[in-house]
């Protein structure tokens, strides 16, 4: 009889302690360590956009915040996704079985970008999103499981083609890369050139990606716009401006927009290619005493100049790991939540907030790519002409499709 | 204004002109794989790689050792082409007698061991070379603005390729490589040293992918992938004007820019997969190529 009482307690004592530690498990942090995989092209063409300087800037931001979150030891994966939307869905899918990955951070390719999401959001678990540019990642194809940190094609229009209509040009040209991004960015230009009074002269959709630009450019020359309009990205803006700068095409009286432009970019092509080019971005290193520290920082370690996209893997994970710190969880809707209570003001957001669809609107910059006499070292390179505020810089949510946003 | 299927005359003739100068480049790519198919049965993946490499000694030359671009138009092509005959002394000679897939795979492998390891040190964007100083500003056709450095290209690939056409068809020299080729027995016995032909002639092609790679430097940016893009284009060249013709690669060169360059006018969307449209027609009309023997 003793026996059975024994044996009868101990099993009440064993279940008592497991159900409460199953309980506790929810308010804290799942096996003892918090887990972020950092997914990027890390070979390809978009590979210095965010790519190996994009994880190095996580890793600061681990190290800056002291390498574990309430005794949890932060750890790291990295793969690369080549661009393709079925490796990264995998490498996420394996990262969440068999790892326990809390938080992907990274994420450069639209189309990898809308496939992963996916994926976190069957699992449940959360995904920051820094290099991505399609708008449509918190709009038609937003989840409660991921948020958009640096920038998408919204501001990119409404910033660079706006300013450009009412410094007085208002006849467009566009070249626009033949894809989904490209047809995206052509679209939100449009609307934005004629809702302001402007006007498309003609446009052209070349291949991507495509080499060779001096035909295109010889058209744009040819049809009398005032404004030759590049809606593509990385390689394809990097050939189109050099070789628009060959044939003359701003000395001829035209000028280039650069709706999509990085600062790597820039620095690959050089000041003499690329002076005076109007375009906007979420952040510049030298734009004040905060962003100069940071970078001056950072340099140290990689040897380069960070872009908006490396810099904000660093504030956006600077942030998650805030919130793990002052939930104690890792859980993704704990997580989440908070982050969305708690206002963005680092070196790298300003005014910044998480809204409802997963956007994070932050002030964003209308910059001119300096002349070569005006810089002073090699990575003098932008110019910051006006700021967009936060709330009008971003698509406004009256006119949301997402389906976390009440229309 | 004269107008041509709904495009002014000028704008007609100025789009012709850039598809010459295209035209012009892949002749002198696709002579250097044509020159290494049709003498050494070699199918040379690291075609593109070579070009990158000449435009990456014309870079690094220039920012190390203070290389003029005059300079490396004769130093990129030995330099690359010294390496080129390494590659095949100490690799492509120890499979010369298997199948032409096993070539095929070491070049492959080779472009991505090049570019890979490129990649490591300087990144995708790609950096600037300055256009060299006398060939700086441009031409006013009166039909089109044309910078003097592409018109340079025209005639610097024109020569090259042609120096090349009569070397190999109409000299002595030319006459013992297609000989030492075709029957390498018999060439040896007459007291000619085969294999070092072979050595040279394989370095000769990777050279003029090299100097390509020179030209292309001003041109496009320097970057570790700017081969890869361009070598599936070359080999459809190559296949138009029948793998291993020498004049044939050269004028299919020369039309494809054309054919090309006019896309772009009328159907820009097609522009990049026009040549293999045309490719796909020739293969199905005469599969040995435009100007290809028939097996």
């Amino acid at each position: 009889m003793t026996f059975i009482k024994k044996t009868l307690a101990s099993s009440i004592a064993v279940a008592a302690a497991t159900s409460l530690m199953a309980t506790t498990a929810q308010a804290e942090i799942s096996d003892d360590a918090v887990r972020i995989g950092y997914l990027a092209d890390m070979s390809g063409t978009y590979r210095d956009l965010a790519g190996p300087g994009g994880l190095e800037a996580l890793e600061m931001a681990i190290e800056d915040f002291g390498g574990s979150v309430n005794g949890a030891p932060i750890e790291v994966f990295s793969a690369d996704d080549r661009n393709s939307a079925d490796v990264g869905a995998n490498t996420v899918r394996g990262w969440i079985d068999q790892d326990n990955v809390d938080l992907v951070a990274g994420m450069v390719a639209s189309s990898v970008t809308i496939a992963v999401t996916k994926v976190l959001e069957d699992n449940d678990k959360l995904g920051i999103v820094s290099g991505s540019a399609a708008s449509s990642i918190t709009n038609e194809h937003c989840t409660p499981n991921h948020i958009h940190w640096v920038y998408d094609t919204y501001p990119l229009a409404n910033g660079t083609a706006k300013a450009v209509v009412e410094q007085g040009g208002d006849s467009w040209f566009m070249l626009t890369a033949d894809y989904a991004f490209g047809h995206a960015l052509e679209g939100d230009v449009e609307k934005v050139v004629t809702d302001n009074g402007g006007t498309i002269v003609d446009r052209i959709r070349h291949p991507f990606p495509t080499e060779d630009f001096s035909s295109y450019i010889l058209q744009a020359q040819g049809s009398g716009a005032k404004i030759v309009g590049l809606a593509n990205a990385g390689a394809d803006t990097v050939n189109a401006i050099n070789t628009a700068s060959q044939f003359g095409l701003v000395q001829s009286g035209q000028q280039l927009a650069g709706l999509l432009v990085f600062l790597n970019d820039v620095y690959a092509m050089g000041l003499e290619a690329t002076q005076g080019l109007l375009l906007t971005t979420g952040w510049y290193w030298n734009m004040d005493e905060a962003s100069r520290e940071w970078a001056e920082r950072y340099y140290e370690r990689v040897g380069r100049m960070p872009t908006m996209v490396q810099a904000g893997i660093y504030s956006s994970a600077m942030h998650y790991l805030k919130a793990v710190e002052a939930t104690g969880s890792d859980d993704a809707q704990t997580v989440r939540s908070h982050m969305m209570e708690q206002p963005i003001e680092d070196f790298f957001a300003r005014n910044g907030r998480i809204r409802e669809d997963g956007r994070m609107v932050h002030d964003m910059y209308l910059a001119e790519v300096k002349a070569p006499a005006d810089a002073t070292h090699e990575w003098d390179l932008y110019e910051i002409k006006a700021t967009i505020p936060a709330e009008e810089a971003y698509r406004p949510l009256a006119e949301s499709k997402c389906q976390l946003v009440n229309n | 204004m004269t107008m041509i299927f709904g495009v002014p005359l000028a704008v007609f003739m100025g789009q012709l002109m850039l598809g010459l100068i295209n035209g012009a480049f892949y002749a002198l790519l696709s002579l250097g794989l044509a020159v290494i198919f049709g003498l050494l049965k070699i199918v040379n993946f690291a075609h593109g790689a070579m070009y990158m490499l000449g435009a990456f000694a014309t870079l690094l030359g220039m920012q190390y050792l203070g290389v003029s671009y005059w300079a490396a138009l004769l130093l990129a092509p030995l330099v690359v082409g010294a390496l080129g005959m390494v590659i095949e002394r100490l690799l492509l000679r120890r499979i010369g007698h298997l199948d032409h897939l096993y070539g095929l795979l070491l070049t492959f492998g080779l472009a991505l061991i090049f570019e890979g390891s490129l990649v490591n040190f300087f990144g995708v964007s790609g950096a600037r070379y300055p256009t060299p100083e006398a060939l700086q500003g441009g031409l006013q056709l009166g039909f089109m603005f044309l910078p003097t450095y592409r018109a340079w290209v025209l005639v610097a690939a024109l020569v090259v390729c042609l120096g090349t056409w009569y070397v190999i068809e109409r000299t002595r020299l030319g006459a013992y490589l297609r000989a030492g080729t075709e029957n390498p027995a018999l060439m040896q016995a007459f007291g000619v040293n085969v294999p070092q032909l072979i050595t040279l002639t394989y370095g000769f092609g990777v050279a003029l992918a090299a100097f390509a790679g020179v030209l292309a430097a001003p041109l496009y940016p320097v970057s570790p992938t700017m081969g890869s893009n361009l070598l599936i284009i070359v080999f459809a060249v190559v296949v138009i004007g029948g793998m291993g013709s020498i004049l044939g690669a050269i004028l299919t060169g020369l039309g494809m820019g054309l054919v090309e360059g006019l896309t772009k006018v009328y159907y820009p969307e097609a522009a990049n997969t026009v040549i293999f449209l045309v490719m796909i027609l020739v293969l199905m009309l005469r599969p040995a190529g435009l100007f290809g023997k028939e097996a």
